[in-house]
């Protein structure tokens, strides 16, 4: 059996199960965010009556909107607030801790072989630790928050094999971004995504990266063996090798699709708008004016993007034509990015830190574009309009990539300033 | 009835901006914004009885729900599609939205064909051509058939209580 058939197996209380199967899973963790506010308000009654399923079921964290931009939002915060308070939830995480995904995974909320559903569609992201996530809608989380359970699919599952090395300037961000292209926004739908090969070169940061964007090719979840990587950030979470049970993929497991890729083949490369899949080598879209970068959000606002990024921006200036945001991913990753002076480097180039939080990935406040202009990101959706204006163009990058734009004004090929 | 055609990878943030995601929650709320970004004519003509034929991927993106939530309060019959994406497929039927994966009425249909749907025999007909399309599971049919996951689990709580 697979990842997901293994996994599905055994929360389904099935010893064996086959693609297209239907089981009734009770998932570790349900991931609600400032949705949990339209959430509750489905079920006040039957909360009232029957309570929440489980007290450590539910994590519940302020990212979207944070501070609040507007009274609403204000109302909608003070209402979560509450709700933890009332029913005593266990996993709480107020404004400035940081975007949901990157908490569940510093807090050791997903861990090997463990299975979460959030109503965020990049929950898919704890594939990272090998844990199974995917994303579900706030109807679904307000009946799990009920029940503690609901039904799942056994998906088709595609194999992808990473191998070889990567060049200077090239990172995990252009090999998620490259398969994507490849493989096109529909190539995975309903499928589990399996990575395997020569992954003991990629860090739980950036395999985080590529499991965060499994979704944007229609993946049911994205996820990574677990090894000594693994074991080790566990480890310096807190976390030890006693608290879990990896999954693993039988060696005779069937896949609808294997695909290779020799990572050294692969060079920076941009996603275009308005589709996550229109995937250009940089060498096709450099030159492009740009008016603001976006370094941070759940897919590349860890510290190692940070570190790349200050290597980059020490000792220059971001060009007076660009506006460069900076989005940590959680306070943890602020606070260590303060340590180790990479925030101070990017400030004095210019940079602009927002609170721990999604920011301006989803265009409801905070660095929302103006018609005609563009946005060079390190985040993981350029659809039109998701900026907050349907007039504005976002591309998607590295964080090297994002970088060194910055200081040019324009797409710039990483590798230019890649000191050999 | 009017078909409303789009194409291929018709994300959440054209079938409801982001922008609107933590203001707008109700049906009332959503229904002005709805496809906003992608044909601003929609949320003025579209009439209860109307359908909408895509290509593949339709609702991929984002897990929010206004766009379902949007769809099924406006009156959508049903929304027929190359493929779907998995959260926004689920979403549907837990609010009731009837979605049909039919890639050949989508390759058979032309601008002007009457489309004639039969959820009970499982068959969507497109000018003179009739397809069938597959049934859903029974347990996802329950859902469907409780009128969609709030009533289902309500009822499911009910049972459970009556247990003890």
């Amino acid at each position: 059996m697979t990842f997901a058939e293994k996994i599905l197996a055994k929360y389904g209380g099935e010893t064996h199960v086959q693609p297209g199967q239907i089981v009734t899973v009770k998932p570790d963790h349900l991931l609600m965010h400032d949705n949990a506010a339209p959430i509750i308000s489905k079920i006040q009654p039957e909360l009232q009556q029957y309570g929440v399923f489980r007290k450590d079921l539910p994590v519940v964290v302020l990212d979207h909107v944070i501070p609040a931009a507007a009274e609403k939002n204000a109302l909608q915060h003070k209402q979560i607030r509450e709700f933890v308070k009332t029913h005593g939830l266990k996993y709480f995480f107020d404004v400035g801790c940081g975007v949901c995904h990157q908490i569940i995974l510093e807090k050791g909320l997903a861990l090997p072989g463990t299975l979460l559903l959030g109503s965020d569609s990049h929950t898919c992201s704890y594939g990272a630790v090998g844990a199974f996530s995917s994303g579900i809608d706030r109807t679904e989380a307000a009946a799990l928050l009920l029940t503690g359970e609901t039904w799942l699919k056994v998906p088709q599952s595609i194999k992808i094999i990473l191998t070889g090395g990567l060049e200077k300037g090239v990172y995990a961000k252009d090999v998620i971004l490259s398969i994507i292209g490849d493989l096109s926004a529909s190539g995975a739908d309903y499928c589990s995504v399996e990575f395997t090969g020569d992954i003991a070169q990629f860090s739980v940061d950036e395999r985080f990266t590529m499991a965060n964007m499994g979704v944007e090719m229609g993946a049911k979840n994205a996820v990574f063996p677990v090894d000594a990587v693994t074991v080790a950030y566990l480890t310096s979470i807190g976390v030890s090798q006693t608290k879990y049970q990896p999954i693993a993929a039988d060696a005779d497991a069937y896949y609808e699709r294997v695909c290779t890729y020799d990572l050294s083949q692969i060079g920076p490369v941009v996603a275009v708008p308005h589709s996550v899949d229109a995937v250009k080598p940089i060498t096709e879209v450099e030159g492009t004016e740009i008016q603001q970068c976006l370094l941070g959000t759940c897919t590349n606002g860890r510290v190692s993007d940070f570190e790349v990024a200050a290597n980059i921006l020490k000792g220059h200036n971001v060009h007076p034509s660009v506006r460069l945001l900076l989005l940590p991913s959680s306070r943890a990753v602020y606070l260590e990015s303060l340590k180790k002076g990479f925030i101070s480097v990017l400030l004095e180039a210019g940079a602009t830190i927002l609170p721990p939080g999604c920011g301006p990935c989803l265009g409801a406040h905070q660095g929302v574009l103006a018609p005609g202009e563009r946005c060079l990101s390190t985040s993981n959706r350029n659809f039109k309009g998701r900026m907050g204006c349907k007039e504005a163009e976002i591309y998607l990058a590295s964080p090297a990539t994002v970088a060194v734009s910055a200081i040019h004004g324009k797409i710039t090929d990483p590798r230019r300033m890649m000191r050999k | 009835m009017k078909v409303w055609e789009y194409g291929d990878n018709i994300n959440t943030d054209m079938l409801f901006p982001g922008k609107y995601t933590y203001t707008c929650s109700t049906a009332e709320e959503i229904k002005p914004h709805l496809l906003e970004d992608l044909d601003p004519s929609f949320a003025k003509n579209v009439t209860e009885g109307d359908v909408i034929f895509a290509g593949k991927n339709f609702g991929c993106g984002s897990s929010r729900e206004q766009p379902v939530v949007g769809l099924k309060a406006v009156g959508i019959a049903a929304v027929v599609a190359e493929s779907f994406a998995r959260i926004f497929y689920r979403s549907a039927i837990n609010q009731g939205l009837l979605l049909i994966e039919c890639p050949d009425a989508i390759g058979a249909y032309q601008p002007g064909d009457a489309v004639v749907l039969d959820v009970a025999r499982g068959s969507i007909s497109v000018g003179s051509k009739s397809f069938s399309f597959p049934k859903l599971p029974k347990e996802i049919l329950a859902i469907r058939d409780a009128g969609g996951l709030l009533p289902y689990t309500r009822e499911k709580l009910r049972q459970k209580k009556r247990l003890y």
